[in-house]
């Protein structure tokens, strides 16, 4: 299974290279497509359906959304050589890249091996939680009991973003 | 859209907000949840309006609807949430309702009710943010 991850975690990283450099943006959407679904496909392998049913469809709108958006105004992608600011940009992506790549390398060595070992609070979870809050599915138990706190903040964040939806798309109001 | 895209998203959509519906309801029992069903369900009325066209349903004339019903669903979250302040251990978020028995449909608590209120919640803000892109779409080419 390990293999099968990493195989889709580079179809992934492909996907979104092409999609930065795609002179055609419609294109570069579709290939933003596969590091969605590749997502997806992560998550049944790494037995997570619940993440994977919200991952799927959120993929899906946000995607004919983005679509509409590419259809409606240009396909050209502008092309600059970057100036001395652009140098500079580019020099503190790699050096950023680096510096997490190093500290990635130094976490994963303490860890357990993949799939393998859990924190004492997800055994904590896994044992206790169906019967303390008698839903049968866990994550759900932990989503809105264990944790309500955050999904509530989840849900206000939605509705924080819808707000500023409308304030922003707002025409006959701006007259 | 052609007379073939209609006439399939009719025959779609419904399966489509029954499916939303039916991932809410067992949010407690199967895969799935409040999140997951209400996205759903705003993907099948996406689905009809971008079929039909911005006039269909006379949704897209204001956003009124849709914010309302989530601005609503929201209050009703935080109420429940209240409400284990009042009844039982006066906990915010406590689980007031008897967990009844594992596996059956009314069981759990109020995990259910919060269920169905973010996922009427998720649709509703889901919907709003494309009906507020299509009208602004509309409104900028008049």
């Amino acid at each position: 299974m390990e293999a099968a991850v990493s195989l889709i975690l580079v179809f992934m990283i492909l996907g979104a290279v092409f999609a930065i450099h795609a002179r055609d943006l419609l294109s570069a959407v579709i290939s933003c497509g596969i590091v969605g679904y590749g997502l997806v496909i992560c998550f049944l392998l790494l037995k997570a359906p619940d993440l994977a049913i919200v991952q799927i469809v959120v993929e899906t709108i946000s995607l004919v959304l983005m679509v509409a958006v590419v259809l409606d105004s240009t396909r050209q992608e502008p092309f600059t050589l970057p100036d001395k600011q652009g140098y500079v940009n580019i020099a503190t992506a790699v050096l950023t890249a680096g510096v997490i790549l190093y500290f990635l390398n130094l976490a994963t060595g303490s860890m357990d091996a993949f799939g393998e070992g859990s924190l004492r609070m997800a055994e904590h979870y896994i044992n206790g939680a169906a019967a303390k809050t008698g839903s049968a599915n866990l994550v759900t138990g932990v989503v809105f009991d264990f944790r309500g706190y955050d999904t509530l903040g989840e849900a206000t964040v939605l509705v924080t973003a819808v707000l500023g939806v409308i304030t922003i798309l707002r025409i006959r109001g701006k007259k | 859209m052609t007379l073939i895209v209609k006439k399939t998203t009719q025959l779609l959509a419904g399966i489509v907000f029954l499916y939303g519906i039916y991932v809410i309801l067992h949010g407690h029992l199967t895969p799935g949840g409040g999140f997951a069903g209400g996205v759903i369900i705003a993907g099948s009325f996406i689905l009809l309006i971008l079929a039909f066209g911005s006039e269909f349903m006379n949704l897209t004339r204001e956003e009124t609807g849709t914010t309302l019903t989530e601005n609503l669903a929201i209050l009703a979250v935080l109420l429940i949430a209240l409400a284990g302040m009042i009844v039982g251990a006066r906990i915010f978020f406590d689980n007031w309702l008897p967990a009844g028995k594992v596996g059956e449909l009314v069981s759990a608590g109020v995990i259910p009710l919060y269920n169905i209120f973010v996922g009427i919640e998720v649709a509703a803000s889901i919907l709003t943010i494309f009906l507020a892109l299509v009208i602004f779409k509309e409104e900028i080419t008049k």
